[in-house]
């Protein structure tokens, strides 16, 4: 699987999910740079990995989604590839129009940064065969602006659409008492509507060791490199 | 020439920063204050002197990165 990691001035997570993608396919994926104007031959897989991207300034990932790269991003999209967009990443997403709605402040005013539980809405797509419909799965959470909002028909369309990829909840699977930063019904992350591209304001490349808080977020990596196949 | 572009929130969309705002305000005991949102002014120099031309420029300007269309609204000022 060939994978590529695109690097914005201000990204901080490029190392971590270039791991976690190593770590499942056995291949090492590209860094492309934000005014890269092509995407390599054959790639599979583009990450917007996490970070703060030219600061935050004006609105989270406003900047980043006008860059270059992201044309070749769109048309990559557009053909079909897959994008996976985490926290900077799907703040850049829904920037550029590749998702919708918008992701706010959150209700509570402050930065979060804490362990979060998931439920995996649906395990039938190619970034989520590997864990099962309904499982909730522990991952992190590092943000300020993750509260997801979108008008009434675009959210029906997505509820309707079965376009939610995953919900925030608690422990036992609670998803309004376990929201954490005031998303409507708890969407922590979404799917374009052929399911290729992928944002989410949690960090599964954060959990894939053991010995630093647990592996739930490999069955994403593992997902992927499943659909794409391996080296 | 001389322009301002005011962002502003559209109406009924949540503004977290202009209820703590608001708050603050109303913490000092400034009687009086009803509700406060948050917006962005952009003052911006133009090399035109066309006020059509301009606006044309600041629409253009403010639909493709200044606004996210989503859930803001913008004005136009063309300042002289």
């Amino acid at each position: 699987m060939k994978s590529a990691v695109i690097t914005f001035p201000g990204s901080n997570r490029e190392g971590d999910v270039i791991r976690a993608l190593h770590q499942a396919s056995g291949v090492e994926p590209l860094k492309i740079w934000h005014q890269d104007h092509e995407l390599p031959q054959g790639t599979d897989l583009v990450v917007l990995p996490g970070g703060f991207s030219y600061g935050d300034y004006l609105r989270c990932g406003a900047i980043a989604s006008r860059s270059p790269v992201m044309d070749a991003v769109r048309s990559h999209a557009t053909k079909g590839g897959l994008v996976l967009g985490i926290c900077n990443g799907f703040q850049i997403l829904v920037e550029s129009g590749l998702l919708p709605g918008v992701l706010m402040r959150n209700a509570g005013l402050k930065f979060i940064c804490k362990m979060q539980h998931l439920k995996v809405c649906r395990a039938n797509t190619p970034f989520t065969s590997a864990y099962k419909k309904n499982q909730i799965i522990k991952v992190a959470i590092a943000h300020g602006e993750g509260n997801y909002i979108a008008d009434d028909d675009t959210i029906a369309m997505l509820e309707d659409g079965n376009r939610i990829a995953f919900r925030y909840c608690d422990a036992e699977g609670d998803t309004e008492k376990g929201n954490p930063n005031g998303s409507i019904n708890s969407i922590a992350g979404i799917y374009s509507k052929k399911l290729n591209v992928l944002g989410m304001m949690p960090h599964p490349e954060n959990l894939i060791e053991a010995l630093v808080g647990g592996t739930d977020g490999r069955g994403l990596f593992a997902s992927i490199t499943a659909y794409k196949g391996a080296a | 020439m001389k322009a301002r572009v005011t962002v502003t929130l559209k109406n009924g969309v949540l503004d977290p920063q202009g209820k703590a705002i608001e708050g603050a305000l109303k913490s000092f005991g400034l009687e009086g204050i009803e509700s406060v949102r948050q917006g962005k002014i952009f003052d911006i120099e133009l090399i035109s002197s066309d006020p059509a031309e301009a606006e044309t420029l600041l629409k253009a300007a403010a639909e493709k990165l200044l606004a996210n269309m989503v859930v803001e609204n913008y004005r136009i000022e063309i300042l002289g």
